[in-house]
């Protein structure tokens, strides 16, 4: 296993109470799989994707739970460790790429320097920086420009050109193609597939199902803080056991889907006071009263590589 | 057939670009952004009109110049048989009940200060439709009719009690409050979460029911096009290069653009299509469109003609309109 997160919880400590941004969640990603989360707003996609980097924001705090990552548990390294791995080994992209680039700077600096400060000799970043641009499709002549002469998607290359730098084992994409336009989000994710060939690890997050379905391996269901229902594509697009999942394979708007979307009813709950037992009940149309509210479902596998935390899972088709 | 309720004829909106001081003391020709350059469309009532496009397409600067919240360079818009491009804002605040507009972001067109009941009530204070307590009443109701119920409780809320899909109820709700016949829908659902943007779509769709209401629907997603339109109008660097029924122009898209956007979707039904289209690059920048055809640089079917003469809109099939001259029917 390149990375395991065994009962990770991770809790934001505000003014209005302590919000359980993600619960009791453990999985793990194989070498050169690409697997996707998949959630809502506040689902804590991304707070689990920043906690496995050691990256919570303050509030938030990781408050258990380990992150192997080749073994070795990254909430446990010292700051130097850690640094030696992040950039490296592990790589992030973000949704807003302006959140890792510095707008005083030309991008061609910024992608030499990601490099020199893990020890490669300037002539050297210098060369492969252009050769990295060329990998993400942007003209060389881009590395002399500031970030806010470029587009979105051009930062977003230019951010996914520092990612590449060192052949990462794991890159973690939080939502980086959300802001973008299709056309340009495809060509994103095209370069991802491209990282994917050459054996990098895709960790990758969005609120949107059906870009999940295009280009993975696994995807992963959280609600509410909690991992809900874990499996290949296939498994989850195909036989879905969560009524979670089912509701969200249908609220998608899609191109080729005959028939009507079906909106999900109600809203996400408040992880402040999270709702009790199975955190979907309220908004599920299979809750059962005095177990699903009484009693909190736990992960299991219930055919080969599929994980679902329901009482009832696929108990629509009874 | 009846005559549609908003007809908008050779509508351009051209911006100037600033020009430098030397520019300026060597008298430099100014320069301009030719944001929306020449489009025409009905809406009759009743009918939902998609515009869609990539960023910095004039899809939005078209919705607000239809409006006139922008002022149009050239052109005509024509509601409910009144000319309206040359009223002035005093002659057009009748028509103003009558059209509204729903923005993208319902974080920054909400007041944060301002209850959202009051906030719903405020047009019909505005346009004086009804004294204070009656503006409540049907704030109240219009809450309810939006599905923020409590609605009592809800009236005392302010916007950053809400989530992103309630707040663009309140928004929905804002708009809709003054029964207006028509609404410019600027990408509605765009910053909501892909599982909440049904239940946003279902509710304008109540409200066409309900109001008979037009919309100009503009969404940069196709998929959300073909959930809610019954025309399609696809739009590139100012121009419409094909217009027609949403499904005609989605099985059979005749624009290369227009066959790209489609293909770069994300489907879960049809998971890793064959071959695609490639288009590749960016949308060029407006101040300076390519000649002729202003997709041919990225048009894998471009050849001189394409680089040299503007195509113009015909029809490929039954009220189906193409600007190409090479279409793929």
């Amino acid at each position: 296993m390149l990375l395991e997160v065994k009962n990770l919880s991770v809790y934001y400590y505000t003014l209005s109470g302590v919000v359980r941004g993600a619960e009791d969640v453990s999985f793990s990603l194989r070498e050169g799989e690409w697997v996707t989360f998949v959630g809502e707003s506040g689902s804590g996609k991304s707070t689990v994707a920043h906690a496995v980097m050691n990256l919570v924001p303050s509030p938030g705090r990781i408050v258990s739970g380990e992150v192997l990552f080749n073994g070795k548990n990254l909430l446990t390294l010292s700051k130097e460790e850690l640094r030696e791995i992040r950039g490296k080994e592990i790589t992030m992209v973000f949704q807003d790429p302006m959140t890792s680039l510095d707008p005083l700077r030309k991008v061609g600096e910024q992608i030499v320097e990601a490099m020199t400060v893990h020890g490669v000799p300037e002539d050297e970043a210098k060369e492969r920086a252009k050769e990295l641009f060329r990998r993400v499709n942007l003209p060389e002549d881009r590395l002399e420009y500031y970030p806010h002469q470029l587009s979105g998607g051009q930062r977003q290359r230019v951010s996914i050109a520092i990612a590449m730098a060192f052949h990462p084992k794991l890159l973690i994409a939080d939502e980086p193609t959300t802001a973008l336009d299709v056309i340009v989000q495809d060509a994103i994710m095209d370069i991802l597939d491209g990282m994917k060939e050459e054996g990098t690890t895709i960790y990758f997050v969005t609120h949107d199902i059906s870009l999940a379905a295009e280009r993975s391996d696994r995807i992963a269901v959280m609600y509410a803080g909690k991992l809900v229902e874990l499996g290949t594509v296939e498994q989850i697009v195909e036989n879905p056991l969560h009524p979670y999942t089912k509701a969200l394979i249908e609220a998608v708007p899609d191109l080729w889907k005959e028939g009507e979307v079906r909106a999900i009813p109600g809203y996400p709950p408040d992880l402040r006071n999270p709702p009790s037992g199975c955190r979907f009940h309220p908004r599920c149309p299979f809750f059962r009263e005095g177990v699903c509210d009484a009693e909190e479902p736990e992960l299991r596998e219930v055919e080969k590589d599929h994980l679902v935390a329901c009482h009832f899972p696929g108990g629509w088709r009874e | 057939m009846s005559e549609p309720l908003l007809k908008v004829e050779n509508l351009k909106k051209y911006f100037p670009v600033r020009r430098s001081i030397m520019e300026s003391l060597r008298k430099v020709p100014p320069r301009y952004v030719k944001a929306v350059d020449g489009i025409s469309f009905e809406i009759s009532r009743g009918e939902v009109l998609a515009l869609i496009g990539e960023s910095g397409c004039g899809k939005t600067t078209a919705g607000r110049t239809v409006l006139r919240l922008i002022e149009p360079t050239d052109g005509r818009i024509i509601f409910d048989g009144t000319d309206i491009t040359g009223l002035t804002q005093e002659e057009l605040r009748p028509f103003r009940r009558r059209m509204q507009i729903i923005f993208q972001d319902p974080y920054s067109s909400l007041s944060p200060r301002m209850k959202i009941g009051d906030a719903i009530a405020h047009p019909l204070l505005v346009h004086g439709l009804a004294d204070k307590e009656e503006a409540k009443e049907m704030a109240l109701k219009m809450l309810r009719r939006v599905g923020l119920t409590p609605e009592e409780e809800f009236y005392d809320r302010y916007p950053h009690h809400l989530s992103g899909g309630q707040r663009q109820r309140v928004v929905i709700a804002r708009a809709m409050i003054l029964k207006p016949e028509f609404v410019v829908a600027d990408e509605a659902v765009s910053m909501i979460d892909v599982s909440m943007r049904a239940s946003i779509l279902e509710l304008l769709e109540s409200f066409r029911r309900e109001y008979n209401l037009s919309q100009l629907f503009i969404t940069h997603d196709i998929a959300v096009g073909k959930l809610i339109a019954d025309r399609i109008a696809v739009m590139y660097l100012g121009k419409i290069v094909e217009i027609g029924p949403t499904e005609e122009v989605l099985r059979n898209p005749a624009h290369p653009y227009t066959m790209a956007l489609i293909q770069a979707v994300p489907s879960i039904v049809a998971r890793r299509k064959g071959e695609k289209l490639r288009i590749t690059g960016e949308v060029p920048n407006a101040a300076n469109p390519p000649s002729g055809c202003r997709f041919h640089p990225r048009c894998p079917f471009a050849d001189e003609k394409c680089s040299s003469e503007e195509p113009r809109l015909f029809e490929v099939g039954h009220n189906h309109f193409v600007a190409c001259h090479h279409p793929l029917l």
